[in-house]
């Protein structure tokens, strides 16, 4: 940066990376906070329910007025949390295979973003799939968001990571459709840099609600 | 936050300037998901011994092995160990607000006494 | 609108530049952007200003009844979320649209279509909740809206709807503003402006930047759990479910404490630009100046709950809070020290943005001592919820943050339009909100201390609180008076007033290098930065002789600013030709020097777009179909949601997928 830029170019920028993936690690600062709100929420709120049904132990009469099992279903989450983990091992892939686009080792099944993407996809909605099913089967057990302050506070804080994966599932779909149009060159790897960042936070989120809020009684 | 989705600004190219050092491959990548895969069966193993749910270590290990996790996606997937140090304060910093904020929380509404 | 008939003179920088209505719909120059904030918070401050002057004429003496009780919960709510929201927080981003870019030596902000978003949500989100007055049904629980207050059982009607969804409908604006922000000022910087070398003003808008992105998260879900539970019926906010009264008052307060730093750093700021420009001296103390900035933001975290030591926290808690209270006191203090420092033997000239920025430094004191007096549990409990606690805030929002956001509008009007405000006019405005702002607030200290709580509608007579209450009402009028003042000058001096030129206050920094009002482009040649003042450095290198510079000292004489090389640029300035030094006293528009073109220049610039408004809008509508659902149509609020989803998405798409400016290399 010796010489005056020639007016004619942007000039480069003051730390030579790219505005958008600094704006992303801002964004996603930004969600540390929104999560740790509801998340913390959850946590006052447990165990000050007045009614059941209750995440970890069953209501029996008098207590509750008929019996109520205990809520979470741990083996099912534990699935979809491993579906999640390795969505996140599909998205580096995904983006490994756009980087490096050419180079020998990326011939084969590594190079093909559009295969990891799709993947990606694919996990992300298994996951929802999961959360879908976990949701219906607690209404049916008698767990609304009204029913008491654990199921508002619950359905809020993973229909809000559920909402998250959902727009990182429409964003992921985005990039497959301009990866099949004309294809993600080396170039364009920080379009699948900032989704994969956005992607794997969400995975981070969700890892410290399954302690959080499944595991830890 | 993609203002700029599909325009690549030519005079930007971050890798030609060296700034963002080499990911890591398929190599490192297997080896972290299977780290992963581990601690997530652990943590789950744990939560059906019940002598050790009984145990004053039940919680303090869960938070562990999940900042583990944590820490594993964070560092790898998000490469933040290989990337610029300003991705790295953007993230730190507000993730120390937000565990201060969660943790002084908690002591406020009476959650780290025992009743 | 109104505000395009007050259009600079931008005619002579091409195609892009023309103005009319549809120019300013389409535009995506920060510099519009910034002059749209102004005007639109300007127009706010006008209805937040009206609405406190019924209140205050209801109050004028014992048993006034000009309205009921309800309108005056209305009154006093909307008063408080309007100077907020509406005016101080968007008068400060008029100042981060215009001056950042400008300071830092950049053509434009990060993502210039994100924030023409910004500006039309903040527009749309404003008219959403003040049209609930429309229906006579403006929000009425305060402007902290505390729950369970402000939930069904006991807020029934649309009151409280219009508020939380305007609210959320402000924060994605303010959110999408601040990643812009960062982002800019990370990575927009001129060659040779490293962090140390910015100016105050970019330093203190860095610093609310973190701000609004940690704060706005946390009411945002205070505000969803609203939403929900006056919407679906959950449990967040009833008591009888076993929630907690004080969810609501942590959630909101960790946003509200460092809201209020959001609300007086911007003017912080503005007043560390204008004090060493009419000292002629740089800013005492600079990087002690940046870090007291930045610790003031940390320790804002940590303080929030001295604003509920009246609901019985404990000892410990109230400790604690008292404590980092306390300290928050040492850095704000420094900046006050440091300013009389800057002052302190310097060429001092009192213009009216110099007055304003004393007044500033004076009155805030007045504001952070009585901070620290209710920082203390066992003083607040006698001071909270009374008028002493309305005197400390209007000390440091009206006496601190507006009176340098007013000083910030005297001395960067040239800047935006060209023309100077008028000095005689900005003396009568000036001394009239001075007068006005004291005579209102200081009485509010005794009638607090003698017992008046807040919010009340009427008072019976003889309790003491008669003097006091007339005091602040004619100070209100006197205030009203310097308000409207200030407008005309704006006004008139759009086309009457003296013609600026490039550097009017012998600034020192690089916004002052180019013409007022800049071109679309900014800087036709990037400059490049060897102190803190690279503008004194060409003009009055003695000035700047003990701040540090890059280590070659040669390369002082390589700067290149406006588009000049340093040489050529002293020429300009003792010739005195338009662009660099226009007879002061001028009132004729100079022979225009035609300006290159940004295309003749060969300078991308972005295109202008509608989209970003349109996405905006439907956003708006999106939230605003949520109202439907107390009116017992819920199937039609969620077709209205799903069909503005979907407008909004479709335009967002389209935005996102459309090139930002022609093709390059």
């Amino acid at each position: 940066m010796a010489t005056a830029v020639a007016s004619h170019a942007h000039p480069p920028t003051s730390t030579g990376l790219d505005h958008r993936k600094i704006a992303i690690w801002a964004f996603i600062g930004s969600e540390c906070m929104l999560f740790a709100s509801l998340i913390s929420t959850y946590l006052i709120y447990k165990g000050r329910s007045v009614v059941g049904p209750f995440p970890h132990e069953a209501c029996d009469p008098p207590r509750c007025a008929t019996h109520l099992n205990a809520i979470l279903n741990i083996p099912v989450t534990s699935i979809s949390t491993f579906v999640l983990l390795m969505s996140s091992l599909a998205m580096v892939l995904a983006l490994a295979a756009v980087e490096n686009r050419g180079k020998p080792g990326y011939e084969g099944i590594l190079g093909s973003s559009k295969l990891w993407l799709l993947v990606t996809a694919i996990l992300g909605t298994t996951f929802l799939g999961f959360q879908a099913f976990e949701f219906t089967s607690f209404v049916h057990e008698g767990l609304t968001i009204r029913t008491n302050l654990f199921g508002s506070s619950f359905f809020t804080l993973t229909g809000f990571h559920g909402a998250h994966v959902t727009a990182g599932v429409l964003w992921l779909l985005t990039l497959l459709a301009i990866d099949i149009k004309r294809g993600l060159q080396p170039k364009d790897a920080l379009l699948v840099d900032i989704s994969a960042l956005y992607w794997h936070f969400v995975d981070v989120v969700w890892i410290a609600i399954f302690t959080l809020v499944y595991l830890i009684r | 936050m993609t203002d700029e989705f599909t325009h690549t600004n030519a005079d930007i190219d971050v890798h030609a300037m060296g700034e963002v050092h080499e990911h890591p491959t398929w190599r490192e990548y297997k080896w972290v998901a299977l780290i992963l895969t581990l601690i997530t069966v652990g943590e789950v193993w744990a939560y059906y011994l019940p002598s050790f749910v009984a145990s004053a270590a039940f919680v303090p290990v869960l938070l562990i092995m999940s900042a583990a996790k944590f820490a594993i996606v964070v560092l790898f997937y998000m490469h933040l160990k290989y990337d610029h140090k300003l991705f790295k304060a953007l993230f730190t910093g507000p993730l120390m607000i937000a565990m201060a904020t969660l943790i002084s929380l908690l002591f406020l509404f009476g959650k780290f006494v025992k009743r | 609108m109104a505000t395009a008939a007050v259009s600079p003179g931008y005619a002579h920088a091409g195609e892009k530049s023309a103005s009319g209505l549809w120019s300013w719909l389409t535009t995506v120059d920060h510099k519009r952007i910034g002059a749209l904030y102004m005007y639109t918070a300007l127009s706010w401050f006008a209805i937040g200003g009206l609405e406190a002057l019924i209140m205050r004429w209801q109050l004028k003496g014992p048993n006034g009844h000009v309205v009921s009780a309800e309108v005056f919960n209305q009154l006093f709510t909307m008063h408080g979320t309007t100077m907020i929201f509406l005016v101080v927080m968007p008068l400060s981003a008029a100042f981060f649209n215009f001056l950042i870019p400008l300071q830092i030596g950049a053509r434009d902000v990060a993502f210039p279509r994100l924030n023409a978003f910004s500006y039309w949500v903040y527009l749309f989100g404003s008219l959403f909740m003040n049209s609930s007055w429309l229906f006579g049904m403006a929000p009425n629980g305060g402007w902290f809206g505390y729950a369970p207050l402000t939930t069904m059982p006991y807020s029934p009607n649309l009151n409280i709807d219009f508020w939380m969804l305007g609210l959320q409908i402000l924060g994605v604006s303010s959110l999408a503003a601040a990643f812009n922000f960062i982002t800019t000022i990370v990575n927009m910087r001129a060659p040779g402006m490293n962090l140390m070398r910015m100016p105050m003003f970019t330093w203190m808008a860095f610093v609310t930047q973190f701000l609004l992105i940690l704060a706005f998260p946390v009411i945002t879900i205070a505000l969803v759990f609203l939403q929900f539970d006056r919407f679906f019926g959950t449990n967040f906010y009833t008591m009888t479910a076993g929630a907690d009264p004080l969810l609501w008052q942590h959630l909101f307060w960790i946003f509200g404490h460092p809201e209020v730093y959001i609300l007086i750093l911007p003017a912080f700021g503005l007043v560390s630009e204008v004090l060493p420009a009419f000292s002629r001296k740089p800013i005492f103390g600079y990087p002690v100046m940046v870090y007291s900035g930045i610790l003031i933001a940390f320790l804002g975290f940590g303080v929030w709950a001295h604003h509920m030591f009246a609901v019985g926290m404990g000892p410990i808690a109230d400790s604690v809070f008292s404590v980092t209270t306390m300290l928050i006191a040492i850095p704000t203090g420094v900046k006050i020290f440091n300013w009389i420092f800057t002052m302190w033997g310097g060429n001092l000239r009192f213009t009216v943005a110099m007055k304003f920025a004393i007044s500033l430094v004076a009155l805030f004191v007045i504001g952070g001592i009585s901070g620290v007096m209710h920082a203390s549990p066992p003083a607040d409990l006698q001071q909270t919820d009374t008028y002493f606690i309305v005197a400390h805030f209007h000390y440091v929002l009206v006496a601190g943050s507006l009176m340098g956001l007013w000083g910030g509008v005297y001395f960067y009007y040239p800047k935006i339009t060209g023309r100077l405000l008028s000095e005689r006019w900005g003396n009568w405005h000036f001394w009239l909100t001075f007068i006005g702002v004291n005579l209102t607030f200081m009485p509010m200290h005794w009638s607090g201390l003698y017992g008046m709580p807040r919010r009340v509608y009427t008072y019976d007579a003889g309790q003491g609180w008669d003097i006091f209450n007339a005091m602040s009402t004619w100070g209100a009028v006197i205030q009203a008076i310097g308000v409207i003042v200030g407008f005309w000058n704006i006004w008139s001096s759009r086309k009457n007033g003296e013609i600026a030129g490039n550097d009017p206050w012998g600034g020192g920094t690089l916004e002052w290098s180019i013409p007022s009002p800049p071109p679309d482009y900014n800087f036709d040649v990037i400059p490049k930065v060897t102190s803190r003042y690279p503008l004194w450095d060409v003009k009055s290198p003695e000035l700047t002789a003990d701040v540090p510079h890059s280590k070659h000292g040669d390369e002082r004489n390589d700067v290149v600013v406006g588009g000049k090389h340093v040489a050529a640029f002293h020429d300009h300035m003792s010739a005195g030709t338009p662009e660099g030094g226009v007879n002061p006293h001028s009132k004729q528009a100079p022979t225009k020097v035609p300006l290159k073109t940004a295309e003749e220049l060969g300078i991308p610039m972005p295109y202008p777009t509608i989209k970003p408004l349109w996405v905006a809008f439907f956003m708006v509508l999106m939230f605003a179909s949520l109202l439907l659902i107390h009116k017992d149509k819920t199937q039609l609020a969620i077709t209205g949601v799903i069909v503005f989803a979907v407008c909004m998405t479709s335009f967002l798409y389209g935005w996102l997928t459309s090139p930002l400016e022609p093709e390059h290399h």
